[in-house]
């Protein structure tokens, strides 16, 4: 005859694992790491002289931010919320008008042939000491949202398809015609 | 004829338990897949701001945080209410940055130091005054690939 086996009790099962439950809950945490990423500059090394680079007037945009989170682009006192199609419009410059960056035709091989684009403009974004890090953020989010809505036409209209499912070159090639240009000055005390 | 029994005692059964271990477990899978570990504890404390053009950070292991926030009330007695910065377990200068940079860099392999990303968490009320500091500590450390945290907008 078979010798029987004592059943185990597993009672204690249910406390054990609410035991390891409970301690995931307080030692994890819920929040992904989502961000929005940028690139700084390279450091100027210091027996580099600072060049003051020429930049033509009209390919500039300049962004500023008060220390009242105030913004303004090109002397005008803006909202937020309008700068994402200031932005655009002032990277496309569709009506080739000359207070908006010089368009300049260069051939970027297929499908793209040859394509008007700004290929010199900059975005220059200033903030002050005292300016909240949400508006600078804010300010920072439209600009590369202007940025990735011009991509995103663009890939609609020569690959016809969405931008973040073109391969690696297709989004190089894209980036190559919206470069992105958003460049940043030391925060200095603009006052208010 | 029916009879009826009052006297008699009634016991409840008792109730089956055996797959209360499983549905915890169930649970517990379900919190260890949808979280993720705290980096540190926080000696800071820190409101993200929103935006809505966000990336996620891909790999853990690259990604360095520096924590920028008022401390928080255990700690406020003795550093005050000012914006400080945390890096890893303490609290650290600006000046320290370059150098705890270096010193994480040096730890990763060395065909993923120039892929390291340094996520700035900070306080949605934070003067950029600070901020920039800590980008510029940055830039001299060629920690050039930053991303600063931030939560999804839904609306404005």
């Amino acid at each position: 005859m078979a010798k029987k086996i004592p059943q185990i009790n597993a009672s204690s099962m249910a406390d054990i694992s609410f035991l390891l439950l409970i301690f995931f809950l307080v030692t994890t945490s819920m929040d992904v790491n989502q961000g929005l990423a940028r690139r700084l500059p390279a450091p100027i090394p210091p027996d580099q002289k600072v060049e003051d680079k020429d930049i033509n007037k009209r390919n500039l945009l300049v962004v500023k931010i008060n220390s009242a989170n105030q913004l303004m682009v090109q002397g005008q006192l803006m909202d937020v919320k309008q700068l994402r199609e200031r932005a655009k419009e002032f990277i496309k410059n569709e009506q080739n008008v000359d207070y908006y960056p010089k368009l300049v035709e260069e051939d970027f091989g297929a499908p793209f042939g040859v394509v008007k684009y700004t290929k010199d403009h900059v975005i220059s974004v200033q903030n002050d000491v005292d300016t909240q890090y949400q508006a600078y953020l804010e300010v920072q989010n439209e600009l590369v949202a202007a940025y990735n809505e011009l991509r995103e036409e663009c890939a609609q209209k020569y690959f016809h398809k969405a931008y973040n499912e073109l391969d690696e070159d297709q989004q190089k090639q894209i980036q190559k015609i919206y470069p992105q240009k958003i460049s940043e000055a030391e925060p200095k005390n603009y006052g208010n | 004829m029916a009879k009826i029994r009052r006297n008699e005692k009634r016991e409840m059964p008792a109730l089956n338990t055996s797959s209360l271990p499983d549905i915890i477990f169930m649970l517990l899978f379900f919190f260890m897949s949808v979280t993720s570990m705290k980096e540190v504890s926080y000696k800071v404390q820190f409101k993200n701001p929103q935006a809505t053009e966000l990336t996620k950070l891909e790999k853990k292991s690259l990604v360095r945080y520096i924590y920028v926030g008022t401390p928080t009330a255990e700690f406020r007695k003795q550093y005050g209410a000012e914006t400080r910065i945390q890096l890893d377990d303490a609290f650290a200068e600006t000046k320290e940055i370059g150098e705890y940079i270096v010193n994480e860099r040096s730890s990763m392999k060395e065909s993923e130091q120039g892929l390291m990303t340094v996520s700035i968490k900070a306080d949605k009320d934070t003067k950029m005054g600070i901020i920039a500091d800590i980008k510029q500590e940055l830039r001299r450390a060629y920690a050039l690939k930053i991303s600063y945290a931030a939560t999804q907008r839904t609306s404005y």
